[in-house]
């Protein structure tokens, strides 16, 4: 349909249901402008920043024990923060895809809660709890107990931010996929385990795969919670986000932009790892969704 | 199955009391386990929240949010979010036309890009939106030349901002509603006579219109939070570039707890509204369309 409607364009005929070819172009050019000028061009000034004065400077930025210390909290914080809400999504998703209990609906509102509360938000609720002026501060204090302005913290606020990426991929997948593979599996024989294993894992590895790199992006990324909870000392509390800010506050854009650059390649490598999966696997993930 | 519930461990018969008999195993752990660690991340934290705000009383919240400085920065994240997410409606509205309906060389490449928002870390976009639009940027410099217009460290750049944060949360609302339009029916619109503009005007735009509000208040509401891309183009000066998230942290950063819970509580209630808003068009454009 699409190429016969192409075919016919080159010949000068126009279809009912389409624009005048001028107009097209405007509106195509409008709409690469606005995604060139708000998109792509914040993205290769973080690159230009970062190699303004050259490779070796730029290079030199990551001999710096303290980004380093960064790379590593980052790390750190993604590889507890990621497998918790896997464990998690896998759990919630199971319960809520294969079995009819009440208050569903409003299980699955719940889940999604915290995309909607702000960064800053979601840092200040664990401030509340653990903080020196909060819930347990005292008893913190006196058993000599860090969370606030310490790793836990940062992990914690990560975990809290990142918490729905991976439940949202599986649950409508598995409600879509129904129960009776997993039926079948257990009348021939297999233990509950073995059928999860064997069965349903198989059936959503893309959506879950999916779904972690989501997670794992913004574990790596996020910024506004974090900042709240980790009180910025260097080389203990600082991921590497937090330590952009401080390099570009203390005038070091090089190794500000450096650090950034690491950071943008990421997302690139997220974003073509997620489109890569949206072309091979579409109709693996859940139908509805795209993005 | 119901043989099943019986032979089960008590913890699982009461499980199975919650939910329909199923052959399937694991109810009970999965629901335990993801009910438990959802209150001990989620539940709990924000109700604490909530209960520190309240402990405050209705006097005390708008007592806070009254004070000069307060209103002042609740006004900014207003208005600037809603323009931005404006800006975006009617772009983003452009933009997943052209991506659905035209084909163009590097249209896959721009297609992918306009999730960049969403995956690339928003300190990282807050110092190159920076670097950009500071008067010897890329942007900034000419803006400044050509139209004596300054963008970075004036609310104008937290504009900027809060629009590069929200263009996909409309492109990728109203894409799928495009892709989906049913071309015969623009077929017909224009077999009895209709221009194109009418057909857009007339048949296309009125099926978007739940999509793209949708989109808008989406975009609206992850603005309204934002606080990474925006605080290092904003200047963050108070009364004229201050963003709510921020004033949050000046005040915890001051031991105001107190203050910090306001704020809090005032912007999640306004998110709480945004989602009560686009569930009531998605239900509203159910019931005029028949489809979701």
């Amino acid at each position: 349909m699409a190429e016969a409607r192409h075919a016919f364009q080159g010949h000068g005929w126009r279809p009912v249901a389409a624009e005048r070819p001028a107009i097209r172009r405007v509106l195509t050019v409008v709409a690469v402008g606005f995604v060139a000028l708000f998109i792509l061009l914040p993205l290769a000034a973080v690159f230009a920043e970062a190699l303004r004065k050259g490779v070796p400077a730029f290079l030199e930025a990551f001999t710096d024990e303290a980004t380093l210390a960064a790379v590593q909290l980052t790390l750190l914080v993604a590889a507890i923060a990621v497998p918790a809400n896997l464990v998690f999504g896998l759990a919630a998703a199971w319960a809520i895809a294969k079995f009819e209990f009440p208050g569903k609906s409003l299980l699955i509102t719940l889940i999604d809660l915290p995309f909607s509360v702000s960064p800053v938000v979601s840092g200040l609720v664990f401030v509340l709890l653990f903080g020196s002026h909060g819930l347990f501060g005292e008893w913190l204090q006196a058993n000599d107990v860090k969370i606030i302005f310490a790793v836990p913290g940062i992990v914690l606020a990560t975990i809290f931010v990142t918490f729905p990426f991976i439940a949202r991929e599986l649950i409508p997948l598995m409600q879509e996929q129904g129960t009776s593979e997993e039926e079948a599996a257990l009348t021939l024989g297999a233990s509950g385990l073995r059928t999860f294993l064997t069965v349903t894992l198989p059936n959503v590895k893309w959506a879950l795969l999916y779904g972690v790199l989501l997670c794992n992006a913004r574990a790596m990324g996020e910024f506004g919670a974090v900042a709240v909870v980790s009180g910025h000392i260097r080389g203990l509390t600082n991921t590497m986000p937090l330590h952009v800010e401080i390099l570009y506050n203390e005038y070091n854009f090089v190794g500000a932009f450096a650090v950034a650059s690491l950071l943008a390649g990421l997302a690139l490598v997220t974003l073509l790892a997620k489109s890569l999966l949206e072309w091979r696997y579409g109709d693996e993930l859940a139908g509805a969704h795209r993005h | 199955m119901t043989a099943f519930a019986l032979t089960g461990p008590a913890s699982l018969r009461r499980a199975i009391a919650i939910a329909k008999p199923s052959a399937l195993p694991g109810f009970g752990i999965t629901f335990g386990f993801a009910l438990a660690y959802l209150s001990l991340i989620v539940l709990i934290p924000l109700s604490l929240l909530v209960w520190r705000a309240s402990g405050l009383g209705l006097g005390g919240l708008l007592g806070i949010a009254t004070q000069p400085r307060v209103r002042a920065a609740l006004e900014t994240s207003f208005y600037l979010s809603f323009a931005a997410a404006a800006l975006n409606a009617v772009f983003g509205l452009v933009i997943a036309w052209v991506l659905t309906r035209y084909t163009f060389p590097g249209r896959a490449l721009i297609d992918a890009m306009v999730d960049l928002p969403f995956a690339l870390p928003t300190a990282v976009a807050g110092i190159a939106l920076a670097a950009l639009y500071a008067p010897n940027g890329w942007v900034g410099f000419w803006l400044d030349a050509w139209f004596g217009l300054k963008v970075a460290f004036t609310p104008l750049g937290i504009f900027v901002a809060l629009t590069f944060i929200g263009l996909p949360f409309v492109v990728r609302t109203v894409q799928p509603v495009i892709a989906e339009l049913d071309r015969e029916i623009e077929e017909a619109s224009a077999t009895l006579g209709a221009s194109r503009f009418q057909t857009i005007a007339r048949v296309i735009l009125p099926t978007l219109v739940p999509a793209i509000l949708t989109g808008f208040a989406l975009a609206f509401a992850r603005a309204v939070g934002e606080y990474g891309s925006v605080i290092f183009i904003a200047g963050n000066m108070p009364f004229v570039s201050e963003i709510a998230p921020l004033l949050i942290i000046v005040q915890l950063e001051e031991f105001n707890y107190a203050g910090a819970t306001a704020i809090a509580t005032i912007m999640l209630a306004l998110s709480f509204a945004t989602l009560f808003a686009i569930n009531l068009t998605q239900a509203w454009s159910r019931r005029r369309l028949g489809h979701g």
